[in-house]
């Protein structure tokens, strides 16, 4: 039962997300059954990090038209890869932007899904993702024949410490180290990719903000901020959103919370008329204290949070803020 | 442009979601449904570029007759003909299965552009426009913001991790799925759900389509998540609960 385990890399590092892969991995097979695979021009340094981790080998898929990330150069890469490598059960990646942009292809090609977005492996093995924007659970289980893929959700999966966590190899020394060649044509690769550029300069740093009010679409107006931005200054803390907000232009893009915003770990995260949708409960799931006002009592966020309250919030808000300004007298 | 719009109706977020017997999907009786809200942005998108160089938009959809309305609403925002794949099992196929109907309706067209969601806010498998560009050897681009027609085909604005953008070129006929908030989306006119129905809205069956293929992944069971935390849910009316969570974020919690 081989596990293919695909690492991303960033910035000449493996990710974080990928060893969270990698614990998933583990919940599969046995270090000795995991290769993990660094894709790119360049690889010697990444697969020298990754052969410090508990996995069977490493193997390098190297390509000059690998030196930056397009579907149709990966897809190529590792479908030819999984040809050579002889029976593979399992496929395992980080559930990032760039998987979700060609792994269903991959899939696909070779006749199979991904199941993505995974948080929990459970005996069988089957699959649990989130449905209907985390309101409920699925448990999929693969049942065609050939390579099974699977991504896994960022801050889903740690490092199982029952076979001796992530940190160390699996033998004495690291794991060995091969190289694989695909062959791939300029002519294959259909898109040009440009460099990655942020809109405009940051002025406001969340990630080192201690109390943050973050705001949803229960607020329905955008005249109804005031009052959540009083609650903010009342608290002392910084005002975020959800994508929806930042979306209509309520706030500025830079101040919205998950995955496509910024991942914020505050002692205290108070949000306001947010469902908490997966995209939103990776980026502020790591906070110390998480307090939720929502008037659905099953929207996630009650799944994530220390207090609740279930109310509107066109009362509740202005009546924590009352309560605030009473306590600090 | 030559442009087709792949649509999902949805049910409509803020209806009570509830297990059906036997706990393989939703309890749909109740439902409102609603456009899938990435498939709206998609739509969007298609509209201003049929504004702005002119063709066509066709609106493509797969699922039972409910999803006739779902369809009228894309008509009526300016949609100019619609192609409904009629098929009751669309929550028995996994992405592969979907993408195989949707592809299946839209290769005879020989679109210039594929649009849609870039993933469905009911199973959210975020696949179905990646496997369709597969299916129809065309080539792809992600979480995109905002699609430009250039003299060599595409200049799209793609949505990365942390607030990051990168600009991508791609030939066309190309495949997109496009992320919300990339435009401001537009409401039907009463001129416009008027014309809606004379419009042209093809029925296709799905049996006719062969599309076939067994599933690899099949949905087994659908749960209630299981708390991540204990949440103490403080009772009382908004005053008497926002008094008790400022005690217990300033003596329990320290927070404050």
């Amino acid at each position: 039962m081989n596990v293919l385990l695909v690492l991303e890399e960033s910035d000449g590092k493996i990710k974080r997300a990928s060893w969270e892969a990698l614990a998933a991995a583990q919940r599969l097979g046995p270090a000795e059954s995991i290769t993990a695979v660094v894709i790119g021009a360049q690889t010697e340094a990444l697969a020298a990090e990754a052969a410090t981790k508990p996995v069977g080998k490493v193997v390098r898929v190297e390509h000059p038209l690998l030196a930056q990330y397009t579907a149709d150069g990966f897809s190529a890469a590792i479908e030819q890869l999984l040809q050579n490598q002889g029976a593979t059960k399992w496929v395992v990646f980080p559930h990032t932007y760039q998987v979700r942009d060609y792994a269903p292809a991959l899939a696909s090609r070779m006749g199979q899904v991904l199941i993505g977005d995974v948080v929990a492996i459970e005996d069988g093995p089957t699959f649990v993702r989130q449905l209907m924007q985390g309101r409920l659970n699925g448990t999929y289980r693969h049942s065609g024949n050939g390579p099974c893929f699977v991504s896994v959700q960022a801050g889903a999966f740690r490092p199982d410490t029952s076979v001796g966590g992530i940190d160390s190899p699996a033998n004495a020394g690291p794991a060995p180290i091969t190289t694989f060649t695909p062959t791939i044509d300029a002519a294959q690769i259909r898109t040009k990719p440009g460099a990655p550029f942020r809109a405009s300069a940051q002025t406001v740093d969340l990630g080192s903000a201690q109390r943050i009010v973050s705001v949803g679409r229960g607020i329905k107006e955008a005249q109804n901020l005031l009052m959540v931005q009083e609650l903010a200054t009342a608290l002392g803390a910084e005002l975020a959103a959800s994508r929806p907000i930042c979306d209509n232009g309520w706030l500025p893009m830079e101040r919205q919370v998950g995955s496509s915003g910024q991942t914020v770990a505050p002692r205290l995260y108070l949000a306001v008329g947010i469902s908490g949708a997966i995209q939103h409960l990776v980026g502020m799931k790591g906070s110390q204290c998480i307090v939720a006002i929502n008037k659905d009592p099953d929207a996630p966020i009650f799944e994530v949070a220390d207090y609740g309250i279930v109310g509107d919030l066109f009362e509740v808000v202005p009546a924590l803020t009352e309560a605030l300004k009473a306590a600090k007298q | 442009m030559k442009i087709i719009v792949a649509i999902k109706q949805v049910p409509d977020r803020d209806t009570p979601v509830r297990i059906a017997p036997g706990a393989n999907w939703i309890e749909e009786g109740d439902l409102q449904w609603a456009m899938n809200e990435p498939d709206a942005y998609a739509l969007e998108e298609a509209l201003l570029l049929k504004e702005q160089a002119g063709g066509e938009v066709i609106v493509v959809s797969a699922g039972p007759e409910r999803v006739g309305s779902t369809i009228r609403e894309a008509l009526a925002k300016g949609a100019d003909r619609a192609i409904h794949i009629l098929c009751d099992d669309l929550n028995g196929r996994d992405a592969l299965g979907a993408a195989r109907l949707l592809a299946a309706a839209i290769k005879p067209e020989n679109p210039d552009l594929v649009l849609t969601g870039l993933q469905s806010e009911d199973v959210g498998l975020g696949q179905t426009g990646v496997i369709a560009a597969e299916l129809l050897g065309l080539p792809h681009a992600t979480m995109i913001l905002h699609v430009e027609k250039t003299d060599a085909g595409l200049k799209v604005k793609r949505e990365l991790e942390e607030g990051w953008f990168q600009s991508i070129e791609l030939p066309t006929p190309a495949v997109l799925t496009v992320q919300s908030g990339g435009n401001k989306l537009r409401y039907a006119t009463l001129m416009g759900i008027k014309r809606a129905k004379t419009k042209e809205l093809r029925v296709v069956n799905a049996a006719e389509i062969d599309a076939d293929g067994a599933p690899t992944v099949v949905l087994e069971q659908i749960s209630a998540p299981k708390k991540q935390k204990s949440t103490q849910i403080l009772p009382g009316s908004a005053k008497e609960a926002a008094v008790a969570l400022v005690e217990r974020l300033k003596t329990e919690a320290r927070v404050l």
